[in-house]
C-alpha cells in the first residue's frame, strides 16, 4: 500500500498548509536576492552577516506569525507593534520594578499579550467591531498604556542577569561554535513550528481556516465560531508577547515609545509570503520566507550603501510586486482549469 | 408512501402552529408541517412565502415565536443547528455552506473532528477514512482530500449530503438542490434520494421545478405569504392546481409564438469563435426581433460563448459583426459600445451594484449623458430617467431611491435590463434569466423578453431549463462540449434537444465523468 508514503507526504504538507506555487515564488525571490547581493558585495555572504540577517528577521518574523493567524481568519491585527512594546513594558515592570525572577517576567509578558489578544477577539467576535477598527483601537490603547505604566521612560533590565541572553545569546553556538545562531532566531523557528503545527493539525487551526473561508458555514455546522475566533486572537496575542520579550532582551530595555510601524512590517511579511488578506488561506512557512525577504533586502541595501530613505521605497515596491505576481499566478491557474 | 400511510406511521417531525415575526415582517403565520419516515415531502411556494424561514426554525437557525415542534412524538426545543443535528435534522442550504478553502473530508467533519493525542490533535487519517466510507455510500467518486473549491457544484452538493448522512440524519432538508445541476447530475441526485428514502430517511424537498416534484415527491405542502395553504399528494395533483395554490391564481403556460423573421435584418453575427476547450469554432447569427435560445448541459460552453462575445474573457479567434459591420471587442466596454448587453446569471455579483439605489444602477452604463454644467451629475435627470424605465418595465420598487439589493430577483433582473436599454443595446444576452426567481415573476420575465424582441432587439437566452428554452425561443442553438451541435426550430421536442446536447463532436471522449 502507498498509504504510508502518502500520509507522511500529507503530514508535511498539512504542517505548512502547502500551497506550493506561491511559496515557490517567494522562495525563488529570496534566492534571487541572496545570489544578487552575494554577487554585488563580497561582504554579504558571510556567516556573521547571515546571522545579522536572521537576528533582524526574528522579531518581525514572530510578529508576522501572529499576524498570519489572524489574517487566516479573515481578520487583521494592527495592534501587534504597540502590543509587543506593551508586553515588554509589563516584563520590565515585573522584573525591574517588582524584582521578580526572570520566568515570572516572561510569563507576565506572554499573559499580557494573550489578554490583549483576547480583548481584541472579544471586540471583533462578540461586539462585531470590524477587526481593522477594533485592533486600531487596541493599537492606540496599548501604546498609551505603555507610556502611562512606564512613565514614558525606558525600563532597563540591568537587575535581571541573563535577560539579554534570551534573544542575543546562543545556545546553538555553545555546541557548534562555528555557527552561533542567536537564541532569538531559534525562538522564531520554534514559534513558527508550533504555529504551523497548530494550523495544520489541531482543531484551532482547522477552525481558523474555516473562519476565513466561510464563517457562516462554520456557525451552521454547530461550531461556536465566536469562541474559536477569540481563541485565535488570544493565541496571536501570546505570540506577540514572545516578540515583546525578544525586543526587550535585544535592547536590554523596554522602550515605551517604540512599536508603531512594526505591525505594518509584519503584515508586509505575511503578504509577501502569499497569505491572502481575504482569509482562508495562508502558510507560516510563506510568512517566514516573507520576513526573511524583507530582512535580506534591508541588509543587502545597507551593505551596498543605499540610503536608508530608499530602503523603505524598495520594501514597498516589493510588496506590490509580490502581490501582483501572486495575482498573475492565480489568474493563470484559473484560466488553466 | 401513500397518503393512507400518513395516519398509520408516526411522523419523525411534526410542526404545529409555527409563528415567527421579524421587525416589520410576519414571516410565518401559524404553519403546520410534518415529515414521515421514508417520504419525500416537497415544500413549495414563491420566494418570500416562508419556506426557508420555516426550515430555519426546524434546523435551529431561528427560534420560533409560537407553536410546537415534536420529534418522534416528543416536544422539543431546537435552539441551535447543533441541537437540530443531535435530533437527526440536517439542512443542505441553497447557497452551499461549505468552506471552499478546506478539503471535502475536513468540511464533512467540521465541528466534530476525530481526535487523537488526548483530544489535542485531529486524527486526519480516520477523518479521511470515514469520509471515504460516506462517499462510497452515496457513490461519490472523489478523493476526500480534494479542496472543495476544485469540485463542481454537483459534487459539492454531494459532499453536503455526505455531511448530513454523517450526522445519522433522519430528516434531510434540501433547499433547491437541483438549481445548479444538469440533467445527468439531477438523475444521480434522485437515485441517492430514493436510496435514502428506502433507508427510512424523511426528506424535505424545496424546489420551484414542477417536473421534479412529479418525479421525486410523495406529498407537497404549499405555503403562500408566510401562511400554510395545504398539503396534497404529489402524484394525483395536477401541476396547475399546485401552481394556483402557490400564486393564488391560475397561470397559463403558453408555448412560444414564432414570428416570421425571413425578411428581418441580421443584428449579430458570430463567426468561428474559439476560446480554449470551452468554445470551439462557434458560428451563429441572431436577427432583429428574434429570441435565440442556447441549450446544453452544464459546462457545454454556453456562458463561455456569451462571455467571449461580450469581451469578458479573451477569445483566441473569431469575428463578430453587429448590424453587418465587423466590430473589435477586446473588453466589455467595446461590446457595450457596439450595442451588446450581457446579463450574467449571478446578478448580484456581476450585474448590479447592490448597495446603490435603483436609479444609479440604471444610469451606471450611461453616466456621461447625465453630466451637467461644471461636471456635476444632474441628479434630477437621473431620477426622472430612472422613473421612466421603472414604469416602462414595471419594476416593482417603492421608488427609484430604493437600494437594489432590497428588490426581488425578478425586479433586479429588470433593473439590469433597464441599464442596457438606456445604453441603446440592441443585442441582449440573458444568462439564466430566471435562476432563483419564483414562478409568478418568471412569467413576467418571459413577457419582458418577448416584448424586447417585438421592439426589434435581438435576444439570446441561455437556460438550463428545457421548458424555459422551449417556451421562449424562436430558434434553439444546442451546445455540447464547446461545440454547436445543431440548431432546432422553436417548438422542438425536449428529446431532440437532449440528443444534440449529448452528441459529442470530434474525437468524442467522455470528459465530464458522466455515466451514459
Amino acid at each position: 500500500m502507498s498509504a504510508t508514503t502518502s500520509s507522511s507526504e500529507r503530514s508535511l504538507g498539512s504542517l505548512f498548509r502547502s500551497q506550493g506555487a506561491q511559496k515557490l515564488l517567494a522562495f525563488a525571490g529570496l534566492l534571487v536576492l541572496l545570489v544578487g547581493f552575494s554577487v554585488a558585495s563580497p561582504n554579504f555572504m558571510q556567516t556573521a552577516n547571515m546571522i545579522t540577517i536572521l537576528q533582524a528577521a526574528s522579531i518581525n518574523g514572530v510578529l508576522a506569525v501572529s499576524a498570519t493567524l489572524i489574517i487566516i481568519t479573515g481578520g487583521i491585527d494592527l495592534s501587534v507593534g504597540t502590543g509587543m512594546t506593551f508586553c515588554a513594558v509589563i516584563a520590565g515592570v515585573v522584573l525591574t520594578y517588582l524584582g521578580m525572577p526572570m520566568p515570572v517576567g516572561i510569563v507576565a509578558a506572554i499573559a499580557a499579550g494573550t489578554l490583549s489578544g483576547f480583548l481584541s477577539g472579544v471586540f471583533v467576535a462578540k461586539l462585531k467591531v470590524p477587526p481593522f477598527i477594533a485592533t486600531l483601537g487596541m493599537m492606540l490603547i496599548l501604546k498609551g498604556l505603555s507610556l502611562v505604566i512606564s512613565g514614558t521612560r525606558p525600563i532597563y533590565f540591568n537587575d535581571t542577569p541573563g535577560f539579554t541572553q534570551i534573544a542575543t545569546g546562543s545556545i546553538v553556538g555553545t555546541f557548534f561554535p562555528i555557527f552561533p545562531i542567536p537564541n532569538g532566531v531559534v525562538i522564531l523557528f520554534l514559534v513558527a513550528g508550533i504555529a504551523s503545527f497548530i494550523l495544520g493539525r489541531t482543531v484551532l487551526g482547522r477552525y481558523a481556516f474555516a473562519l476565513g473561508s466561510n464563517e457562516e458555514a462554520l456557525r451552521l455546522s454547530g461550531v461556536n465560531a465566536d469562541r474559536w475566533k477569540i481563541a485565535v486572537y488570544s493565541l496571536g496575542g501570546a505570540i506577540m508577547g514572545v516578540a515583546g520579550i525578544l525586543i526587550a532582551s535585544r535592547l536590554n530595555s523596554a522602550q515605551p515609545a517604540l512599536g508603531l510601524g512594526y505591525e505594518l512590517d509584519a503584515i508586509a511579511a505575511v503578504v509577501i509570503g502569499g497569505t491572502s488578506l481575504r482569509g482562508g488561506q495562508g502558510t507560516i512557512l510563506g510568512t517566514i520566507i516573507g520576513a526573511l525577504i524583507m530582512a535580506v533586502l534591508l541588509n543587502g541595501l545597507r551593505i551596498l550603501s543605499v540610503a536608508q530613505e530608499w530602503q523603505t521605497v524598495v520594501t514597498g515596491s516589493i510588496i506590490i510586486l509580490a502581490v501582483y505576481a501572486d495575482m498573475l499566478r492565480r489568474q493563470r491557474a484559473a484560466a488553466a482549469t | 408512501m401513500s397518503a393512507a400511510m400518513a395516519h398509520s406511521v408516526q411522523p419523525i417531525v411534526s410542526m404545529r402552529g409555527i409563528d415567527k415575526s421579524f421587525p416589520g415582517v410576519h414571516a410565518l403565520k401559524s404553519v403546520d408541517f410534518e415529515v414521515l419516515p421514508g417520504e419525500v415531502h416537497a415544500l413549495m411556494g414563491e420566494n418570500g412565502a416562508g419556506k426557508s424561514t420555516l426550515m430555519k426554525v426546524l434546523s435551529g437557525v431561528y427560534s420560533r415565536d409560537a407553536g410546537t415542534v415534536e420529534v418522534d412524538g416528543r416536544t422539543v426545543e431546537i435552539a441551535s443547528p447543533r441541537e437540530a443535528q443531535a435530533l437527526g435534522i440536517s439542512i443542505i442550504h441553497q447557497e452551499l455552506s461549505l468552506m471552499s478553502d478546506l478539503n471535502a473530508a475536513q468540511n464533512i467533519f467540521i465541528g466534530r473532528e476525530p481526535r487523537m493525542a488526548g483530544g489535542l490533535l485531529i486524527n486526519e487519517k480516520r477523518l479521511n477514512a470515514e469520509a471515504a466510507r460516506l462517499f462510497e455510500h452515496i457513490h461519490l467518486r472523489i478523493d476526500p482530500r480534494t479542496p472543495v473549491a476544485n469540485l463542481t457544484i454537483a459534487k459539492q452538493q454531494m459532499v453536503e449530503i455526505a455531511k448530513a448522512l454523517s450526522h445519522e440524519s433522519r430528516v434531510l432538508i434540501m433547499d433547491e438542490p437541483t438549481a445548479a445541476l444538469n440533467a445527468v447530475e439531477i438523475n444521480e441526485l434522485f437515485t441517492i434520494i430514493r436510496e435514502l428514502k428506502a433507508e427510512g430517511v424523511g426528506i424535505v424537498y424545496i424546489s420551484h421545478k414542477m417536473d421534479e416534484l412529479k418525479r421525486i415527491a410523495d406529498r407537497v405542502t404549499v405555503m403562500r405569504d408566510g401562511g400554510y395553504v395545504g398539503t396534497v399528494p404529489a402524484a394525483d395533483t395536477p401541476v396547475e392546481k399546485i401552481i394556483s395554490m402557490m400564486v393564488g391564481r391560475e397561470l397559463t403556460d403558453e408555448a412560444a409564438s414564432i414570428p416570421d423573421l425571413s425578411q428581418a435584418e441580421t443584428l449579430l453575427e458570430v463567426r468561428n469563435l474559439n476560446r480554449g476547450r470551452e468554445v470551439r469554432d462557434v458560428s451563429f447569427s441572431v436577427k432583429k426581433g428574434e429570441i435565440l435560445g442556447f441549450a446544453g448541459l452544464m459546462g457545454a460552453g454556453r456562458t463561455e460563448v456569451a462571455r467571449a462575445i461580450f469581451g469578458a474573457d479573451p477569445r483566441q479567434s473569431g469575428e463578430i459583426f453587429v448590424h453587418g459591420e465587423k466590430v473589435e471587442i477586446k473588453q466589455p466596454r467595446d461590446a457595450v459600445r457596439a450595442g451588446i448587453g450581457y446579463l450574467s446569471e449571478d446578478r448580484k455579483q456581476f450585474g448590479l451594484a447592490t448597495g446603490m439605489d435603483v436609479a444609479n444602477n440604471i444610469v451606471m452604463a450611461s453616466l456621461s449623458r447625465f453630466i451637467g454644467p461644471g461636471g456635476v451629475l444632474d441628479d434630477g435627470e437621473i431620477r426622472s430617467t430612472a422613473r421612466k424605465y421603472i414604469g416602462q418595465l414595471s419594476i416593482k420598487t417603492p421608488s427609484e431611491r430604493q437600494e437594489a439589493r432590497l428588490l426581488s430577483g425578478g425586479n433586479q433582473q429588470k433593473v439590469v435590463v433597464a441599464k442596457w436599454l438606456l445604453r441603446d443595446c440592441d443585442v441582449l444576452i440573458f444568462d439564466e434569466p430566471t435562476r432563483g426567481i419564483d414562478v409568478g415573476a418568471k412569467a413576467e420575465i418571459y413577457k419582458l423578453l418577448n416584448q424586447l424582441a417585438a421592439q426589434g432587439r435581438a435576444i439570446i437566452v441561455i437556460s438550463s431549463e428545457l421548458p424555459e428554452i422551449l417556451r421562449l425561443s424562436h430558434r434553439i442553438a444546442v451546445m455540447c462540449e464547446g461545440r454547436l451541435t445543431g440548431f432546432l426550430p422553436g417548438g422542438a421536442s425536449q428529446e431532440e434537444i437532449m440528443r444534440l446536447a449529448t452528441q459529442r463532436g470530434g474525437n468524442g471522449k467522455n470528459t465530464n465523468g458522466a455515466k451514459p
